[in-house]
């Protein structure tokens, strides 16, 4: 039996970090009381809290593992990647300081400030919000079932505490899922803000250690890392270039080479635009007393987000340099794997088989954290919307009460999170890596017009706001069914399936998979066209009264 | 704002912070916060494009400009990285020089507003 002390170590870690958590969570019951609280931790986290509990909730397992993974198996493609993923929050830094004013808990409050008949488009927002949430809920649950099992080595055929491989998969979702509810239920936005910054510093520990351990094993020599890794690759140079995986260029084939370009460009434009409308970033910019401090909470995201998509440089190279890419795709073919194998492999090198189980251990603790942090951001965020808009204010007409509205919450926390678990299990054997880029392409198609026209645009009005997150959404949805990802897409080399839907199933006719090219500029589009239809006027009193509080902060909550 | 068991029939929270809807818009018109919004539309508008414009520029270099990007600098460093790692460079750079700005520029006009109008006294500024 290999490594058992290295799973029984990372048992122990897994255990310790729910306990803490736990811990936390009934100490924040005791301390939620009303809708401030539970919605926004009483808007008492100060910039640097929220601004590591931010970047917490944006660094996911599959930014963490998925990037790492990625520039260890494409090389510089993953770095590509991380890029998109960090400039975006130039967009968020403009944007936070307005939104924080002119809301109060969701991005609903912001888009109902200024029009007069708000339940639409309350309405409209829950329905984005809930969308985008469950699918990017159901990516992170899946990868997680996937990859517990994997960190704790229950293989295909062995078993685990009597379980075999595909029960304790299931087994993994259902207990993440479990925390996940608990968390929110409980301890609200207090709870699960001290769990993001709990696993945000862990996150950036386990990454500062190894990054620095694998430029220590390359004499801090960069060049030479670089140089290992791509010869490693068996790739060579190109393994250091753009276009092993985004953008192929096919030869021979003009026309599927421009479609692989503008998949590629149309990914890079929904990761640059998505992160603003992303439900459990806004409702955090909500948790801290004003806007400077809602700025500062973004500009430290900002460094912690850049720092850690630089460390998955080395993480990555190292990863496909150290281990080697056989290694790494036999244990995962997608290789979430490479950072916990790294961390075994600079831990071996340093103390033997014990210094390689507690690296292994320490990191895959890491990731553990990084899973049920996040996803326990985004029940919240649903359970936010869900109550405080569509329950408290086009159910109750604006007038609930607080109590009543927070219990409200706590229910539909249970609700959103059981259901994640219920699709995560019936989904637990099918591609959904998919869903994370079109939860980004989503949000950008669909809250992001919404949002800067609601902002900027005099003439903006409820017709607008629902047509345009409504024609986002919808355009986003239909053009990702008809899309490669969901039928038709096969591995070109090894013939497996690699669609939603098994293998000889392909009604595929949109060419992209990323709706984000096509789908964002309908969202505009229909947002404007939408203001200019519609029978209501925008009222210039309550424009003129949301541009003085989102830029002054004049009575804001 | 409205809507909420803590908000009174006029629209003003219990800590009298809100104000109805509508409370703020005269203001909309003060020679302040029309500099105010310029100021910031300006700098949003100059941050975006540089941003939005530089990526662009780094996204289509490596979608159509594998040749180029393929070049050695030094070692086994490439265009590609270089460029890569100038865009996280130029992000904290960004960030930095709005955060700059906002501190010197937006943040002092804000606060004279909401102190010197007479509705918004004791509003948003402690808490």
């Amino acid at each position: 039996m290999p490594a058992l002390d290295g799973r029984a170590l990372t048992c122990t870690l897994f255990v310790v970090f729910v306990l803490i958590t736990l811990g936390i969570t009934v100490w924040a019951r005791a301390n939620t009381n009303g809708a401030d609280d539970f919605y926004a931790g009483g808007r008492t986290f100060n910039g640097a809290q929220n601004g590591i509990a931010l970047a917490g909730d944006y660094m996911s397992a599959a930014s963490f593992l998925g990037i790492a993974g990625l520039i260890a198996l494409s090389g510089y493609d993953g770095f590509l990647y991380s890029i998109g993923f960090l400039v975006a929050w130039l967009l968020t830094l403009l944007l936070v300081e307005l939104m924080r004013n002119a809301g109060r808990f969701t991005m609903a409050d912001v888009l109902a400030h200024r029009v007069r008949r708000q339940p639409p488009v309350r309405r409209a927002a829950v329905v984005s919000t809930v969308t985008v949430s469950v699918f990017y809920l159901l990516a992170q649950m899946v990868g997680a079932g996937a990859l517990v099992s994997l960190l704790l080595g229950i293989h295909r055929g062995r078993e685990f505490l009597g379980m075999s491989a595909g029960t304790a998969r299931t087994a993994t979702i259902v207990v993440v899922g479990a925390l996940m509810i608990c968390y929110v239920m409980f301890g609200g936005m207090k709870a699960t803000t001290w769990v993001q910054i709990i696993k945000a510093v862990l996150l950036m520990a386990g990454a500062l250690v190894l990054t620095g351990m694998v430029l220590a094993r390359f004499g801090f020599d960069l060049g030479s890392m670089l140089g290992s890794a791509a010869h490693a690759s068996g790739k060579g140079e190109a393994f250091l270039r753009p276009g092993l995986r985004y953008g192929k260029d096919v030869p021979g084939d003009a026309y599927q080479t421009i479609v692989n370009k503008l998949d590629f460009i149309s990914l890079a434009i929904a990761l640059l635009l998505g992160t603003a409308g992303l439900p459990h970033i806004v409702t955090r910019f909500f948790a801290v007393p004003d806007a400077k401090a809602a700025r500062t909470s973004v500009s430290w995201a900002i460094g912690l987000v850049g720092v850690f998509y630089l460390m998955t440089l080395a993480l990555g190279f190292g990863a496909a340099a150290l281990v080697g890419r056989k290694a790494i795709v036999a244990q995962d073919p997608s290789g979430n794997t490479a950072a916990p194998q790294l961390a075994q492999e600079l831990g071996r090198h340093l103390g033997g088989r014990v210094g390689g189980d507690i690296l292994l251990a320490f990191i895959g603790a890491v990731a553990f954290a990084t899973i049920l942090a996040v996803v326990a951001g985004l029940v919240l965020a649903s359970s936010t919307s869900l109550a405080h808009d569509y329950f408290g204010q086009v159910l109750m007409l604006g007038r609930p009460r607080e109590s009543q509205e927070v219990a409200v919450a706590r229910f539909a926390s249970f609700l959103v999170g059981s259901l994640a678990i219920v699709l995560a299990v019936v989904a637990r054997n099918l591609n959904v890596a998919f869903l994370v880029a079109l939860a980004f392409a989503i949000a950008a198609a669909s809250n992001l017009p919404a949002i800067v026209l609601t902002l900027f645009w005099r003439r903006f009005n409820s017709a607008g706001v629902t047509a345009g997150i409504y024609g986002g959404l919808i355009s986003s949805l239909v053009l990702v069914f008809f899309s490669p990802v969901v039928s038709g897409k096969v591995d070109p080399v090894t013939g497996e399936n690699l669609a939603l839907f098994p293998k000889g199933v392909d009604f595929h006719l949109f060419p992209l998979e990323n709706p984000g090219i096509v789908s964002i500029p309908i969202g505009f589009l229909c947002a404007v066209a939408g203001a200019f239809l519609g029978r209501e006027k925008a009222d210039r009193a309550l424009y003129d009264d949301m541009s003085v509080r989102a830029l002054t902060g004049a009575g804001s909550h | 704002m409205v809507g909420d068991s803590k908000v009174s029939r006029d629209g003003t929270d219990r800590r009298g912070r809100s104000g109805p809807p509508g409370w703020y818009a005269p203001l909309a018109q003060d020679p302040g916060f029309l500099l105010l919004r310029r100021r910031f539309l300006v700098a949003a508008a100059g941050v975006t494009a540089a941003f939005f414009g530089w990526y662009a520029v780094y996204v289509a270099l490596s979608a159509f400009a594998r040749g180029f990007m393929a070049r050695q600098v030094a070692g086994h460093v490439n265009v590609a990285l270089l460029l890569g790692v100038l865009q996280f460079a130029s992000t904290f750079l960004l960030a930095w020089a709005y955060l700059a700005y906002a501190r010197r520029r937006l943040d002092p006009l804000a606060e004279d507003l909401r102190s010197r109008h007479p509705s918004a006294l004791g509003n948003g500024v402690t808490r």
